[in-house]
């Protein structure tokens, strides 16, 4: 902590040298934060990373491996595209319904804040089951469509299986943000558009949306981000045929004992990670990008 | 400015409009009726909860009529979309477009309108010129003052020559003296312009000297229009009297032979009361003359005998507290220079010219009304 070795300058009033003073104190109020990201995040991370140049030899073996396996490309390949399917489809369900939370009174505000805090209390493996149970074949979904006459309609095992459940788990993370960042959209604004001759229509793409923005790259980043390392829900609802990146990594971790392969799938995803976060913090202002999950009320 | 209502087929006509709120009770415009003249300062001018802002969201578009209809130069607009309507809005809180320039601010109307990009340069230049800010043009709205964005808002409520321009409490977050600074901008802009303009707010002053016009609105009616001076000097309700202006007000019954109002202690002579029943009596501050000596009160003159209670000097004049005989109090308001003739605690007599006065029916008496009902009150000598 660098402010811990400030000293205030000479002819500092008493009254900001003791405003400093306390922010020095409660720099030290994190210490217990990053004691424990120290020992159980940085140090796991950096093991990780060194392990895929050093085992089993010293050298780059391992990434040049990943890039002939023959596998590991296409499953890098399909765990980008199922992430970025996955966070243009949370977008677009979670857009409308926080434009809404924005418009509703303060009651019918706290039912929703409520419905999508709902799956934050609810196990992760539950509800990845009670996925399984409509997916399956003869479930719920499939039983439904067949009344329409579509037949064998079954989800599970198969890309859009997983891409659905993992949007509804998904759907807080792009929720929240983006009603932050909505309810700080003056609507008059929309009325001032409309009076100057703009359908209202017009007026939404024109002002709102663009306004809007920062909200949506926050809420995609981190959707698209989570979605990377998903374990449990593809594990569970997809087929080993379509495995994502995670799943490999368990693999190879569990069953191969590869640990400097696995090594090197994490630490590319690590490098994925951190572009997307640099792309996006080049659009945004510092941070936003991620701080959107803080900002609710 | 002529005062004179338009013939219909010119300016704005508000016929008998209402607003009521699903869920609510009481209408928060009922049953009105107003016409604007072209070129027109009209304020709309009220507390706030009297309606005056939903009426000029009535007008605008954003919340449609319940009752009644809108017309503007003859053609009724009460179900046009606010897109359709062609009018200038400006918004207390600017409502300027974060994310654009302030000439893309201001283009943005001409832009709806399809004007040719040369066309719509020529013109950002000339509005930006109209309120001093073409050194602006390429700045964010978030990096002017709060006076400079509101007259951006100004610059882009009138670029496409709306049929007239809108303005909610435009002045209502400025410090006093941008108020001030802006208030005159905007009377300019009036002249220059000719535009019809309806304002909002709910400051007597901006009200007083802005406008050819006021409607004085409370509780979703209108209590009063007219000129400023029509308000301030022949108030017709006791609302207008006590919102604009100060004054003092007489309680009495109004005794039509005699000629007088009756209060407690004491009589006043009303020469031309209007009707028989309770009646208020108002007299503006600077009309009240202070006399030590009764005998310079001209005989046509009313005058009642008071208490000074308190002298409050406020740079041009001082403020003189009264309390009369039954308890009324009042205030006088004496220019500063001459002797003032009392101090507190002195007894004095208070005189003004009966022509200096209003006569308004007493909304806490009787139904004055209606002018069957006489006064049930036995009329004290």
């Amino acid at each position: 902590m660098t402010t811990a070795t400030i000293k205030a300058p000479p002819g500092v009033s008493p009254a900001r040298g003791a405003g400093r003073a306390r922010r020095r104190a409660a720099g030290w109020l994190i210490l217990p934060a990053a004691a424990l990201l120290l020992v159980f995040f940085v140090y796991p991370i950096a093991t990780i990373v060194w392990q895929s140049f050093t085992d089993p030899a010293p050298g780059l073996g391992n990434y040049v491996a990943l890039l002939h396996d023959g596998i590991s490309v296409t499953v890098i390949v399909r765990t980008l595209v199922t992430a970025l399917i996955v966070a243009g489809s949370t977008l677009i369900v979670a857009y409308p319904y926080a434009y809404a939370m924005t418009k509703v009174g303060p009651r019918a505000r706290g039912v929703m804040t409520v419905l999508v805090l709902l799956p934050f209390w609810t196990s992760l493996m539950a509800r990845n089951f009670a996925w399984y149970m409509l997916e399956r074949r003869d479930g719920l979904i499939d039983r439904m469509l067949g009344l329409i006459g579509l037949d064998g309609v079954v989800l599970l095992g198969t890309v859009a299986g997983v891409t659905v459940a993992m949007v509804q788990v998904m759907l807080p993370f792009m929720v929240l943000p983006l009603y932050s960042a909505m309810k700080q959209i003056d609507p008059r604004l929309l009325d001032a558009a409309t009076s100057l001759g703009a359908p209202r229509r017009r007026a939404f793409a024109k002002v709102y949306l663009p306004l809007s923005v920062p909200g949506m790259l926050s809420g995609f980043s981190l959707v698209f981000i989570m979605t990377l390392g998903f374990y449990i829900t593809p594990a569970l609802l997809g087929s080993p045929q379509q495995s994502l990146v995670p799943q490999v990594i368990g693999q190879k971790v569990s069953a191969l004992l590869d640990f400097g392969g696995a090594g090197a799938l994490g630490a590319v995803l690590l490098m994925i990670t951190l572009l997307v976060l640099f792309v996006v913090s080049r659009f945004t202002r510092p941070f936003t990008a991620l701080s959107g999950t803080v900002g609710n009320e | 400015m002529s005062p004179s209502p338009s013939d219909g087929s010119h300016g704005i006509r508000i016929s008998r409009v209402s607003k009521v709120y699903p869920g609510t009770a009481r209408p928060a415009v009922d049953d009105v009726s107003l016409d604007i003249a072209p070129g027109e300062f009209m304020t709309l001018l009220g507390p706030s909860g009297s309606g005056k802002t939903t009426m000029l969201s009535m007008l605008a578009g954003f919340v449609g009529v319940s009752a009644g209809s809108i017309e503007i130069d003859g053609r009724d607009v009460s179900r046009l979309k606010p897109h359709r309507r062609n009018l200038g809005v400006v918004f207390q809180q600017y409502a300027l477009f974060p994310h654009m320039s302030v000439a893309k601010n201001v283009a943005f109307p001409l832009q709806q309108r399809r004007m040719p990009k040369a066309d719509i340069e020529t013109k950002v230049a000339e509005a930006l010129k109209l309120v001093h800010l073409e050194p602006y043009a390429d700045r964010l709205p978030t990096q002017l003052s709060g006076g400079q964005q509101q007259r951006v808002a100004l610059a882009r409520a009138v670029v496409y020559q709306p049929r007239a321009l809108l303005m909610d409490e435009p002045l209502g977050a400025l410090d006093r003296r941008l108020r001030d600074q802006l208030q005159r901008e905007i009377a300019r802009m009036h002249r220059e312009l000719g535009m019809t303009f309806i304002f909002v707010t709910h400051d007597q002053h901006e009200a007083l000297t802005l406008s050819d016009r006021i409607a004085v609105f409370n509780e979703g009616r209108i209590e009063q229009v007219g000129t400023p001076a029509d308000l301030y000097e022949r108030p017709e309700t006791l609302f207008v009297a006590q919102f604009l202006g100060e004054s003092t007000c007489f309680r009495g019954t109004v005794d039509r032979q005699a000629g007088v109002l009756r209060c407690e202690r004491f009589s006043v002579r009303v020469p031309e009361a209007p009707e028989t029943g309770s009646g208020v009596v108002i007299v503006r501050p600077e009309r009240l003359e202070l006399c030590a000596d009764e005998t310079e009160v001209p005989e046509s003159h009313n005058r009642v005998a008071a208490t000074v209670t308190d002298v409050v000097y406020v740079g041009t004049h001082h403020q003189v507290g009264l309390r009369f005989a039954d308890g009324t109090t009042g205030m006088a308001m004496r220019l500063v220079g001459p002797p003032l003739p009392a101090a507190p605690g002195d007894d004095v007599t208070v005189a003004w010219d009966p022509a200096h006065q209003a006569v308004v029916a007493d909304p806490a008496g009787a139904a004055v009304s209606v002018p069957e009902v006489r006064s049930a009150t036995p009329v004290l000598p």
